[in-house]
């Protein structure tokens, strides 16, 4: 796939909602690729932005009240924001899924398990009903849902928890997908099948080779399964890099504030630092850079070291996301979208950089 | 994948069990029947309509007389031996007319309740899964029927479908009747199931269903309608009481239903000059109106309390 065109490429893409001066910017030029085969993780805080990517890209979005304002969704190089209807909605299911967050209603209530997977079996592949809960029946095996041929005839409010997101997963694999968009997937599951579903995913991506892209405000489930990370932030992409890079060298003080609000087991610290504030209101996003009013670092005005910027920066000038020069990184690159990266790739994650 | 194998068995176990029991077999509509077949006001108005509708079905069961059968030196006797409930105006038996009456009057109900429920619902599932300007749209049409007086819109209707005098086949009657009363009541239904769609839109799985390529006309009618169909039943259940009545309103004011047509409205108007004679051609059509509208409303109050769990 190094020469043709990436599987998933999301160009520059544009979201508001609302009208006038209510107009909330929740997508303020995103990009990010995925190529067959790997796990994108999308990090990021509620609100960031995360889920309306992943719905604009699977072309779901609610329009009103969203508005795509710009960009591109190419999918194999094809370009989805202006295709028709039609040719999407055949896209959706059959080369492109997406699994939610709360399967319980993510499955409709009404419907045995089976008969809403055999669904697209019966309407997309015109099977047969009987043939169509077969193939169910399978996909849910293949799941590891055991006593798979009775459990398709029970209904959603049946399963477990994570019972219904396997259910979901096997749901959205039905028609083999070349891209799966995972929302949330375990959010809603308790820790020790959070591990397990996560291990599910990646062995059905390895297995079918699809490109996954895995949204999540958990670090601990990124850490395990994502080949590279995009950190969001008020709409935008604030650092994107391999998962191991990220993890050993945050460039972006947002991605280093995540990581310090998150338990660890190898640290000696005792307390938390959790990132202080709130994520801005998108209907007013601060100028500069939009996570200025909550970074320690912003601040540094003379204090930096070598400083020739003055925190003023930080206040004024948007940082766009740039290639840090960075050894470590993988062949993808390292990218942050901070005015001062350069220092924060160099300094260790642990090192605390605050004035 | 060995963590998952290993921690699932015990789930199996557990839940195989369940399989096997009938209660796990559940959905809205099993959990629903379950409680209705302990409520008493479910069998009493159950048992009730189903007497009314063999008694539509099969009027000959109840009666060998011939309700259109007049023994003019009869006129208007009281209740006695022979004649039950007395005789009319024409001397026919009134045990027989609100034996025969049933037919007409349920149809006119039936239809007039799927009619509405079926008009209705599609324009709130439609408007609930388009919104913007198809609902507002749809929303200004329902007001204007909405609106509408039903007794004045049914005099303008069907005034203006049958010059005062003219006779008329009594198919033709009831269908005027059914469409006048449909005309006048959808946009009830119709809110109903709006309300019901907008929220269902908004759920989940009718995401995921899009999420995964189905197309408007699944997702509205196989994901949203189902869950959408419980309180329009309910009203569709309770209106077939009302529209009973209405159609007996109809007929009283001389423009529904009419003679050699025989309902529970049309003996009603018949007798309307003459109530103080022979009270008992009144009260006895009267009674199984309202025996049956409450049958009816009942019914549909037990649904409701059956399909909404928040009563629960």
């Amino acid at each position: 796939m190094t020469d043709a065109a990436p599987l998933l490429e999301v160009e520059d893409l544009r979201v508001e909602f609302g009208k006038g001066a209510d107009t909330a910017s929740v997508l303020n030029g995103v990009s990010y690729r995925v190529e067959a085969g790997e796990t994108l993780a999308v990090l990021g805080e509620s609100g960031s932005g995360k889920s309306v990517t992943a719905q604009t890209i699977m072309g779901i979005l609610d329009t009103p009240p969203g508005r795509i304002t710009g960009g591109a969704v190419r999918f194999k190089g094809e370009e989805l924001l202006g295709a028709d209807r039609e040719r999407r909605r055949l896209l959706r299911g059959e080369s492109m899924a997406m699994i939610f967050q709360d399967a319980l209603s993510a499955l409709n209530p009404v419907y045995t398990v089976g008969a809403q997977i055999a669904e697209q079996f019966r309407f997309r592949r015109g099977m047969s009903k009987k043939d169509a809960m077969v193939r169910a029946a399978e996909l849910l095996d293949q799941v590891k849902i055991p006593n798979a041929k009775q459990r398709v005839k029970e209904y959603p409010h049946q399963f477990s928890g994570g019972m219904r997101q396997r259910a979901m997963i096997a749901m959205s694999l039905a028609l083999d997908p070349e891209l799966l968009i995972a929302d949330e997937p375990t959010t809603a599951l308790d820790v020790t099948v959070q591990a397990q579903i996560m291990e599910l995913l990646d062995e059905l991506r390895r297995e079918r080779d699809m490109g996954m892209i895995l949204i999540t405000h958990d670090l601990g489930v990124v850490a395990e399964v994502a080949d590279r990370i995009a950190v969001m932030y008020a709409g935008r992409i604030v650092e994107e890099a391999d998962a191991a890079t990220l993890y050993a060298h945050p460039a972006h003080p947002y991605t280093r504030g995540l990581m310090a609000s998150v338990p660890r087991l190898d640290s000696s610290r005792g307390q938390l630092d959790p990132i202080p504030g709130l994520p801005p209101s998108l209907t007013n996003i601060p100028p500069g850079c939009p996570f200025h009013p909550r970074c320690a670092h912003a601040d540094f005005r003379g204090r930096a070291p070598q400083s020739s910027v003055s925190g003023d920066r930080c206040r004024t000038e948007l940082p766009l996301l740039r290639v840090l020069e960075d050894p470590a990184a993988g062949p993808e690159g390292h990218r942050a979208a901070c005015h001062f990266a350069e220092q924060f790739v160099a300094a260790s994650p642990e090192e605390v950089l605050t004035p | 994948m060995t963590d998952t194998l290993r921690q699932e068995p015990s789930l199996a176990g557990h839940d195989e069990g369940a399989v096997v029991s009938p209660e796990a077999e559940s959905g809205l509509w099993s959990d629903a029947w379950k409680q209705l077949r302990r409520r008493p006001l479910f069998i009493i108005s159950g048992v009730v309509i189903i007497v009314l509708l063999v008694m539509a079905l099969f009027p000959s069961l109840f009666t060998s007389v011939d309700p259109t059968f007049q023994v003019l030196d009869r006129s208007g006797e009281a209740p006695n031996a022979s004649s039950w409930f007395g005789r009319d105006l024409f001397g026919r038996d009134v045990y027989a007319r609100a034996i025969y009456g049933a037919g007409p009057s349920l149809a006119v109900g039936l239809l007039a309740s799927l009619g509405t429920v079926v008009v209705g619902s599609l324009a709130g599932l439609t408007m609930g899964y388009f919104r913007g300007l198809t609902d507002s749209v749809l929303s200004r049409i329902g007001e204007i029927f909405a609106g509408i007086p039903f007794v004045l819109g049914g005099i303008v209707i069907l005034t203006s479908l049958n010059k005062p005098g003219e006779i008329v086949g009594s198919t033709r009657l009831i269908v005027q009747v059914v469409l006048t009363i449909v005309l006048l009541s959808w946009p009830l239904a119709m809110r109903i199931m709006r309300a019901a769609a907008l929220a269902s839109s908004q759920q989940d799985y009718v995401k995921a269903a899009r999420a995964l390529g189905a197309g408007p006309l699944r997702i509205m009618f196989r994901h949203m309608l189902p869950n959408c169909l419980a309180p329009v039943l309910v009203y569709g259940t309770i209106q077939l009481g009302v529209f009973i009545g209405a159609e007996a309103t109809l007929s009283y004011l001389g423009i529904g239903l009419k003679d050699p047509v025989v309902s529970w409205g049309v003996m009603i108007s018949e007798v309307q000059a003459r109530i103080i004679q022979m009270p008992h051609a009144l009260f006895f059509p009267a009674a199984f109106l309202v025996v049956t509208v409450l049958a009816f409303v009942m019914m549909g109050d037990a649904l409701r309390d059956a399909l909404d769990p928040r009563g629960r």
